[in-house]
């Protein structure tokens, strides 16, 4: 079954036209690539689908509700969690305090006056950050302001923060973005793992064909604002309009 | 008609004030990405360069005149000013009536080096900073200016009058056609919007055919590139904060026989003129100028005793009313660009 | 204690101690002794301490949290003098009605303008701020004084008169402002030997008052509430994407920094029945952003530390005059001791304010964490000194205070 569909979709700015009818469809539990060459609405359509912008035509449904017109928390609330290019943290808090916030906001909403309580007193929501701080391998910097984390270790901290949530779709946003080699397998070798100890779809944007061929089931391939063809990833690497638009761009 | 007329010429003072502070305000903004506090200060700095000119013209030397005899039967004490006695009695004369407008030339080397001191000095450090420590610097430096000239003017108003020629008034009601004594308009008024006008034309036509202006307005637009291309933004930057500080100080310089200017005029202007640059749109120019004269317009109107009787009071607040009002419904201002000033 | 932890038990008691014996404290010099100019244990100026304390501390939970800075607080202030003297009015001299009200008043005033207020960020929000202060001044000062409809009795101020209804005043209470019958402005003076320590009704009101709400800020700081009110300062975007929707946490912050504003004004009300449209001028919107820098924003004890240095200060300073100055340094050289005191004849007396302005700066250019980074920084140097070069500074950064 598929859990986001994109129908239709169209978005310009100004006389430019970022997106025209891109239709998508990604299954549940299933790793989905959209990749494409700079400027082929990539980022844009993941913007649509995050309530960032609003498409001038289409529709986009999650679980078969439309999302179109909601605020980025409303969506989240939905189960959409995003992993940015670069990695969006509160980075004047602690670790600690970055693994708590998603949790409390999964329990209670986008807002709660919860002004009296301590923190410590929360004991529920302490275990689970405790526990996913354990999965992400980062217990012994729960202390640390999340800024002076390495750039590696702020992009698994954003990971965990949205898994924390129990996601039913992990968006990324070329998570691997200006990594060293060492550090975007590290991050590959975390999605796999995440995707074999879960269920749970993630959407992937991505520039860095190594990551997509190592992570992806299907892909999408847009070229200006079209989808140009959508397969596994193998029918993909072989395709030779992929190859004139996408790899032979690289050529 | 004619009341209405009177009623917008009424705020072309006020309106050109605004308008110069916010033009200024804009191009720090817009340029350095800095929020000055401190402009309205500057503003109060050109008013008491007038005030300095003519206190400096009128310095005298003291004769006694022994051809006269005051009440007690002594000698009289003549003062006579020094730019007299060099000059002779008439030009003398002039001079020191004519010194207003002559502390323009006063004013714009001082306001070039105060603006350009203030952005070397301090403003620089803060590119970086956050907005709310830009804001409080330049407030602290503001209160620093404010007490420093009322330390050496003191806190009462001093009055600048224009030159005689240029202080009566005139009916501009006869000359478009209305009846006699319609519409009685201050002549110094006509002047201080002419000047303002002229200076608005200087800035926009200087940013508008120079190849400096031109990269500042590219500058504007997107900082970064322009710094890619190996032009050297931080020094046009610094010129235009001079710039900027210029045309604060020169409005305030010829705004003194309208208003005698006083320590505090510069805060009292500034919160407006931010309300102004709000209105207008951050990062526009244009929409500066036209907030401006459109909110003194509006203060006039609500000035009238027909609009305090049926709300006393509104001339007070009708500015920050229009400001809530724009700024809720069209929350980038009349004329602002997307994404200026938006964190 | 209370829910507290240790570290905060600790603050709350320390500052406890420091309200309950301020009198003591705050009067360290002999009366008669050329020293005494620098006591400040007056009720008056303790009373001053105090409120603007409180004024600070409300600050501080909206831009030490979430750094959106507020230019038009004293407005809130300026509404809850008001509120508590038309309680005067109207009831009684009694304060309880009248510091209650003006908590109400201010809290919903807030809400008007918080509402419009934070439908833009950063710079936009001062301006918006300001813009609404300055008006609530205009409205204050002039519209709200006309004949037909006096709310505010402009220049003059709004005080009680003796034609008012005061329905609820007993024949029997004080014609003052009064605690069910015990005056705020009765003081117990305690003389040992050369010194006299005054206890003042009034402050200790205040004083309790102040423990209470700074118990409140400690758990609002330590509370999810105020965690997330942090996570606004840090990154926006994040928590929105984190499903957590940052507009009612920002109104919720603002209108509580407004009450406390709206407290700090009734208390003022409350010490001395009479409230004037001065209040809520931008600049004294002005004096507790920079209270709230100076003693450091964020920290808890910071916003009390600054309201008490620079009440303390502008009471000293303004105090001093040039005749106070050649005493000091009449030990100098006749031509000496003439140019210190005109170097510094500037700075002090109605000199004041260009002092504070200096401050201003120099605590925005080179102490962005106020008096208490600057107790942490010397302590660090001291440690280091101590213990020598040997050990190294962990790494480890502690968390925020």
């Amino acid at each position: 079954m598929a859990i986001l569909r994109v129908k239709d979709v169209s978005k310009r700015f100004g006389g430019l036209k970022a997106l025209s009818d891109v239709n998508l469809s990604v299954e549940e539990n299933s790793v989905h690539a959209i990749i494409g060459p700079n400027g082929a609405g990539k980022s844009t359509l993941l913007n649509c689908l995050v309530g960032k912008l609003m498409p001038d035509t289409g529709s986009v449904l999650f679980d078969n509700n439309s999302v179109l017109g909601l605020e980025p928390f409303q969506i989240n609330q939905m189960g959409i969690s995003r992993v940015f290019q670069t990695p969006e943290i509160f980075g004047e808090l602690t670790v600690m305090e970055n693994m708590l916030i998603p949790i409390f906001a999964m329990r209670d909403g986008a807002f709660r006056m919860h002004a009296y309580e301590t923190i410590a007193s929360e004991k529920g929501i302490v275990e689970q950050a405790e526990v996913m701080l354990e999965e992400m391998n980062m217990v012994d910097k729960r202390e640390m302001h999340a800024a002076s984390l390495s750039r590696g270790d702020k992009r698994r901290l954003e990971i965990g923060m949205c898994l924390s949530q129990n996601p039913r779709l992990l968006l990324l946003d070329e998570p691997t973005a200006g990594m060293a080699r060492a550090d975007t397998n590290n991050t590959i070798d975390l999605l796999k793992q995440i995707k074999e100890e879960r269920d749970i779809t993630i959407a992937i944007i991505e520039h860095d064909m190594h990551v997509v061929f190592s992570l992806a089931e299907r892909i999408t391939v847009l070229a200006q604002g079209t989808p140009l063809v959508e397969d596994t990833p193998e029918n993909i690497r072989g395709h030779p309009k992929v190859r004139e638009a996408y790899l032979g761009e690289a050529a | 008609m004619d009341a209405i007329l009177l009623q917008i010429l009424n705020g072309l003072d006020k309106g050109s004030a605004y308008a110069l502070i916010a033009l200024g305000l804009t191009l720090i903004f817009g340029t350095l990405g800095v929020v000055n506090f401190a402009h309205g200060a500057l503003f109060m700095i050109g008013a008491f360069c007038a005030v300095s000119v003519q206190k400096l013209l009128n310095l005298s030397f003291v004769t006694l005149d022994e051809t006269q005899k005051d009440f007690l039967g002594n000698p009289l004490k003549v003062e006579t000013p020094y730019v007299q006695s060099w000059f002779g009695p008439e030009v003398g004369a002039t001079i020191i009536d004519w010194s207003v407008p002559l502390a323009i030339l006063f004013a714009i080397p001082i306001m070039l080096m105060v603006g350009y001191v203030m952005e070397r000095g301090l403003i620089k450090h803060f590119y970086k900073r956050p907005h709310a420590d830009q804001i409080l610097v330049t407030f602290g430096l503001a209160i620093v200016m404010q007490e420093v000239v009322k330390y050496f003017f003191g806190a009462n108003p001093i009055q600048t009058p224009p030159p005689e020629a240029l202080s009566g008034s005139v009916d501009l009601g006869i000359m478009i056609g209305f009846d006699t004594n319609a519409i009685i308009y201050p002549i110094w008024r006509l002047v201080y919007f002419a000047f303002a006008v002229g200076i608005i034309g200087a800035v926009f036509s200087f940013l508008q055919f120079t190849t400096f202006g031109m990269v500042v307005r590219a500058g504007m637009a997107d900082r970064e590139t322009v710094g890619l291309l190996g032009i050297n933004i931080d020094r046009r930057f610094t010129i235009m904060f001079g710039i900027a500080a210029a045309v604060a100080g020169l409005a305030g310089v010829m705004y003194g026989p309208l208003n005698p200017p006083n320590y505090h005029m510069g805060m009292d202007f500034l919160v407006l003129s931010f309300v102004v640059v709000v209105v207008g749109g951050m990062g526009s120019l244009p929409g500066a100028v036209l907030a401006g004269f459109l909110l003194g317009i509006l203060e006039s109107f609500a000035s009238t005793t027909w609009a305090t009787t049926t709300i006393p009071g509104i001339n007070q607040i009708i500015i920050y009313l229009v400001a809530i009002i724009v700024l809720l419904t069209r929350p980038r201002g009349l004329m602002g660009r997307k994404g200026v000033m938006e964190e | 204690m209370l829910g507290l932890n240790k570290k905060d038990t600790s603050l709350l008691i320390v500052v406890a101690l420091l309200t309950m014996l301020a009198p003591f404290i705050l009067n360290p010099f002999p009366e008669g002794s050329a020293m005494a100019q620098f006591n400040a244990g007056y009720p008056d100026l303790m009373q001053r301490f105090v409120i603007f304390g409180i004024f600070a501390i409300g600050f501080n939970i909206l831009f030490g949290l979430t750094g959106y800075l507020s230019f038009g607080h004293a407005a809130f202030l300026g509404v809850g003098s008001y509120s508590a003297v038309w309680m005067f009015k109207l009831l009684s001299y009694n304060v309880v009605p009248a510091i209650a009200l003006s908590v109400v008043v201010a809290g919903l005033f807030s809400l008007l303008i918080g509402f419009v207020s934070l439908r833009r960020s950063g710079i936009y929000f001062s301006i918006l701020t300001l813009a609404f202060a300055q008006m609530s001044f205009a409205l204050a000062y002039s519209v709200l004084s006309n004949p037909k409809f006096n709310l505010t009795n402009g220049e003059t101020g709004l005080q009680v008169y003796a034609d008012d209804p005061q329905i609820l005043q007993g024949a029997n209470a004080p014609d003052l402002p009064h605690l069910f019958g015990l005056p705020m402005r009765s003081t117990y003076t305690m003389d040992l030997g050369a010194w006299s320590f005054d206890f003042n009704a009034g402050y200790y009101l205040c004083a309790v008052v102040l423990m209470v709400v700074f118990y409140l800020a400690i758990r609002i700081f330590r509370s999810p509430f105020g965690m997330m009110l942090r996570a606004v300062k840090s990154n926006q975007q994040r928590m929105n994407y984190t499903g957590l929707n940052s507009k009612p946490y920002m109104l919720a912050a603002f209108v509580i920094s407004g009450m406390y504003a709206g407290l700090a004004g009734g208390l003022m009300a409350a010490m001395d029945p009479l409230a004037g449209a001065e209040r809520m001028q931008w600049t004294a919107s002005g004096e507790v952003v920079l209270m709230t820098i100076l003693g450091g924003t964020g920290t808890l004890i910071g916003p009390v530390l600054g309201a008490g240095f620079i009440k303390y200060f502008e009471n000293i300073f303004s105090k001093i005059n040039d005749n106070v100055l050649h005493s000091w340094f009449s030990f100098l050289p006749d031509g000496l001791e003439d140019a210190v005191v005109f170097v510094i004849h500037p700075f002090i007396g109605k000199g004041w304010h260009l002092t504070l302005g200096i401050l201003f700066m120099l605590v925005v250019i080179y102490l962005p964490g106020g008096l208490v980074e600057g107790g942490q920084r010397l302590r660090g140097w001291f440690r280091r000194k101590k213990k020598g070069a040997d050990d190294a500074p962990s790494g480890k950064t502690e968390p925020a205070e």
